[in-house]
């Protein structure tokens, strides 16, 4: 057991950022991590934020294969991984060159100095060690030898160098660990239950957690620790869970409600292969994956296991939904009900794989030949993942159609305790399934005679004697579903399948407004960009400015109560990470002149840049 | 959440091809040779008593992928190569229905080459047959990934310089188990191989030799032409050796792993010298010798070249899922839950 009380100061603190970063095979991601389930177990609530490089291990020290680590946790709710950190720990001179960027002025800097060698500051591009010079004046900035008392403590167990090195990053977490209160158990059973498999590496790890710890305590260096109280969180159970391994259980989730088995095709790509991961190992649900042979094939598999009366379901990122149009398509002409799922990364082209973006939003919704209306909706925050994925499915297996769930490199990687649902409050997802042919039915099942309301066909189940019948791609008869190339009849589809998908609408709940309903300034967004417009739109109504929020759900179609809330503000502000995409749809559809914010740089929104474009657009 | 037992049972009437008929106009071209394997595979079905609910028809695009409009079966016509990807989801999906392709030189070939050989690779059981008319007809006359060198077609005025594929050595070498070849309008074959196809489990190949009437008139008439077809192809019977000819005085001797044509009675050469064909042979090394026999140093094999069973790829999800099943039971509660979570009060 450590000695976890404290005889120097302590100084209570609403919230804090802190963010990691070393090289790619410093363990920062799984130093965050712990550090994350430490304060989500002191009752804080706390947003994450993972940010690596695309290379598996690119050249260690260089700033190219830093990998960083950001973590807000607070004693209020929170709604982003935080703007700038208050306190910065790198391990090595190129973690700083790439990090030091997003210290706030005074923050604290935690180097790792035996990671300032020559060799790593030569490559890291400092002609001189900017611990030792007046570089970092504006900062407050703490060296510690960490390698060499990671070294120190582990003399004579018997490990080899490498090993020795790999433990260094418990230092640094068992440092930390003391600097914020937490309670180190939470750090001890993790250490436990990750090396259980190699108990000499447990033992390791825990000696230099320790060390670090007790360094801390006992070093002039560190005067005050630090105390976040714990949060007033709604009752109930909470997990600390990814964008990723949300959707990946909403899937789940979808398919038990709607009684249906769950077919995933994928092809692998980052940053969407984790769902695929996830749902690999959920066998005994009725889950099969298939890991297809490329992206067309993942798409089209999905159609087929959805003909074949599964919930079908395919994830990718914006290059592969490149692939996927073509086959999304006959999903639009078939009325199969089919879940893409796109986890949106830096584009075009290849891009920026692991960085996250919102630039695939007027590629779902147009980026198809013909009139090919589909519906999309999107994740706002990890902790939204499920219930966006279970809404896409629900919406799918309702109404007959692909549906396109929006994610990001954002919410998929960062992560959020999240409350969970109890199952049996969970809807069950009524679907079209016909199972049988009606009873002295004659002549040809008609695979499109509709709902008249919802204008869903049924789903008529394969294997059933009586409900034999054919889809494909060529314009069909309304109705029988046959082969037609009838002038009337294809206006009327097309006519069709757009009112089909508009009227989905009926299902939704009504448009929130946080803030007042009608002013100076709305602030309008999708996706992940949530966290920061909210937390920004707060922020200036505790300043007094006239500025209200509306985050939307389902970008295709819009909420039908959307055009009269828009009226209601003087200037609608749309803060969005690409080039004003879902400006341009607002414009176009109720003929407003719509201002944008966009910031297109890899990275999530700052709370700090959507309020000064607030205060930009006040009328005063 | 269905299995074989959930389904009605099958139809207990006898099937006749008219069963497998549909209402819709049949669009050919008058003349093309689709029309003879669209009755062949109606007549087969119904002789191996697979009632039409327990089918399904999938296609891509081409003349050939209309296919499913006249099956009355479940059906999918699909987008241009990606039959054998939406089948094997739906193989995938719902073991217990028999899945066909119909599908072209083009369609399986050209664009959607890459599932063509994934398909065969796994092993999933999907019955292709692959109409091959080495044209593209429905884009009216461009040459096709089986057209012959040379030839001068709408988009090659000065002959292709294109080197065919030879369909069978393609699925071969993408291991697929069973491979048969059979000619549009030979009823009597087309029965035999489209009936072996059925039964096999595991992915069925079968190439047909396919006229289009329009556009490549002709396309195999040196082989397949009934004055040609007794000496320019040959009928592979397993465990039969390998004798051709009007007379049925040839043959086909392997020496080492070169075949070659011999005239039986002739220079010392007995049937007891001839290859023997063993379909079940799992080398596929003989295999491929037999899909290279080309017109018109030898005949053209036709009947089925090869039939190995192995494990099918959905039996082997199936048997993953049903391991898993043994050992887990489906707590969705649990699952959200996890294993890190914590209660606030």
């Amino acid at each position: 057991m450590l000695n976890t009380s404290t005889l120097k100061p302590v100084e209570t603190l609403d919230t804090v950022v802190i963010r990691f970063a070393g090289d790619s095979g410093d363990g920062i991601q799984l130093t965050g991590g712990q550090f994350t389930s430490a304060s989500a177990a002191a009752g804080n609530d706390t947003a994450t934020f993972p940010d690596y490089p695309a290379e598996i291990r690119a050249p260690a020290g260089t700033p190219a294969g830093v990998s960083g680590f950001q973590l807000q946790f607070a004693s209020r709710d929170i709604y982003t991984p935080g703007d700038a950190a208050d306190v910065l720990v790198v391990m090595n001179p190129a973690a700083l060159r790439s990090n030091l960027g997003g210290l706030r002025t005074h923050g604290m800097l935690i180097a790792n100095r035996d990671g300032f060698t020559r060799k790593n500051l030569q490559m890291a591009g400092y002609a001189t060690s900017p611990l030792d010079d007046d570089a970092l004046r504006d900062y407050q900035v703490f060296p510690v030898d960490v390698s060499r008392m990671t070294s120190d403590a582990l003399a004579g167990q018997g490990l080899s160098a490498k090993e020795v090195e790999r433990c260094k990053n418990y230092f640094a977490l068992g440092l930390v660990f003391w600097l914020y209160d937490r309670d180190p158990e939470v750090a001890r059973a993790d250490i436990r239950a990750k090396f259980a498999a190699k108990p000499h590496l447990c033992d390791a790890n825990l000696t230099v957690f320790a060390a670090g710890f007790n360094y801390a305590e006992n070093t002039d260096q560190f005067r005050v620790r630090y105390h976040v109280p714990p949060a007033t969180i709604a009752p109930g159970r909470y997990r600390n869970l990814s964008g990723n391994e949300a959707t990946a259980l909403g899937l789940v989730a979808a398919a038990q409600k709607a009684n249906l088995d769950l077919f995933l095709g994928s092809y692998p790509i980052t940053p969407a292969s984790d769902i695929l991961h996830s749902l690999s190992a959920f066998k005994e649900f009725g889950v099969v994956t298939f890991q297809a042979e490329d992206e067309i094939a993942a798409m089209c598999a999905a159609l087929g296991s959805a003909f074949g009366n599964k919930l079908a379901v395919t994830t990718t990122s914006g290059p592969g939904v490149c692939l996927k149009s073509e086959a999304i398509g006959l999903g639009v002409m078939t009325e199969l009900p089919v879940v893409i799922v796109d986890v949106q990364r830096g584009g075009p082209s290849t891009g920026l794989p692991t960085k996250t973006e919102q630039a695939d939003l007027l590629q779902v919704l147009y980026g198809r030949n013909g009139e090919s209306p589909v519906p999309v909706i999107a994740i706002r925050s990890p902790s939204d993942a499920f219930d966006a994925t279970f809404e896409a499915c629900r919406v799918a297996l309702e109404y007959m159609t692909p549906v396109v769930l929006l994610s990001d490199g954002y919410i998929a990687n960062g992560a959020e305790p999240w409350q969970i649902p109890d199952v049996s409050g969970l809807p069950a997802i009524a679907t079209r399934l016909v199972d049988r042919r009606e009873p002295g039915a004659t002549g040809g099942y008609e695979p499109y005679a509709r709902d008249p309301e919802t204008l869903a066909r049924p789903w008529p189940m394969l294997g059933v004697p009586g409900l034999e019948h054919r889809l494909g791609g060529i314009e069909k008869w309304d109705r029988t579903g046959n082969i037609s190339y009838d002038p009337a009849n294809h206006h009327h589809m097309v006519k069709t399948r757009q009112a089909k998908v508009d009227g989905i609408a009926a299902s939704f709940a009504p448009t929130e407004v946080d803030g007042d309903p009608r002013g100076d300034v709305l602030v309008l967004s999708w996706g992940s960009t949530y966290g920061a417009c909210r937390t920004a739109v707060h922020g200036a109504r505790e300043r007094g400015l006239d500025v209200s929020h509306v985050h939307l759900r389902w970008l295709n179609p819009l909420p039908r109560d959307l055009g009269a809330i828009l009226a209601g503000f003087r200037t609608v502000l749309l803060p969005e990470i690409n080039n004003g995409q879902l400006l341009k749809v607002i414009r176009a559809t109720f003929a407003i002149d719509a201002k944008g914010f966009n910031r297109i740089d890899g990275r999530p929104l700052a709370v700090g840049d959507v309020l000064e474009a607030i205060t930009d657009h006040l009328s005063h | 959440m269905f299995s074989e037992n959930s389904l009605p049972p099958s139809t207990p009437k006898a099937l006749t091809a008219k069963d497998f008929q549909t209402d819709q106009e049949v669009r050919w071209c008058p003349g093309c040779g689709d029309y003879a394997i669209l009755a062949s595979v109606q007549r087969a079905l119904a002789k191996e008593g697979i009632p039409p609910h327990r089918l399904v028809f999938v296609a891509g695009i081409g003349c050939s992928s209309r296919f499913p409009y006249y099956m009355n079966t479940f059906g999918l016509h699909g987008i241009h190569g990606r039959a054998a990807a939406i089948a094997t989801g739906l193989k995938m999906s719902r073991p217990e229905l028999q899945v066909w392709i119909a599908t072209g030189d083009g369609d399986s070939l050209s664009i959607g080459g890459n599932h063509f050989i994934h398909l065969m690779r796994r092993n999933v059981d999907i019955k292709v047959l692959l109409f091959n008319n080495r044209i593209y007809g429905l884009t009216k006359g461009q040459y096709s990934p089986t057209s012959e060198l040379g030839k001068k077609t709408k988009s090659t005025p000065f002959g292709s310089i294109d080197k065919p594929f030879n369909p069978a050595s393609v699925a071969i070498g993408a291991e697929a188990g069973f491979i048969a070849r059979t000619i549009d309008v030979d009823a009597k074959i087309s029965a035999e191989v489209y009936a072996a196809a059925s039964r096999h489990k595991g992915t069925a190949f079968v190439e047909i030799l396919q006229n289009c009437n329009i556009f490549n008139d002709g396309a195999w008439e040196t082989i397949s032409g009934k004055e040609h077809r007794s000496d320019q192809t040959i009928l592979l019977e397993d465990g039969k050796p390998m004798i051709f000819g009007e007379n049925r005085d040839k043959g086909i001797r392997l020496d080492g792993i070169t075949p070659r044509v011999v005239t039986i009675g002739q220079g010392g050469v007995s049937v007891d010298d001839l290859w023997v064909h063993d379909a079940h042979d799992s080398d596929p090394t003989r295999g491929f010798l037999l899909s290279r026999l080309d017109h018109p140093v030898f005949p053209v094999p036709v009947g089925v070249l090869r039939a190995v069973e192995a494990p099918s790829y959905e039996t082997r999800a199936v048997e993953q899922m049903a391991g898993v099943r043994a050992r887990k039971t489906p707590d969705l509660q649990a699952l959200l839950n996890g294993r890190d979570s914590w209660r606030v009060t």
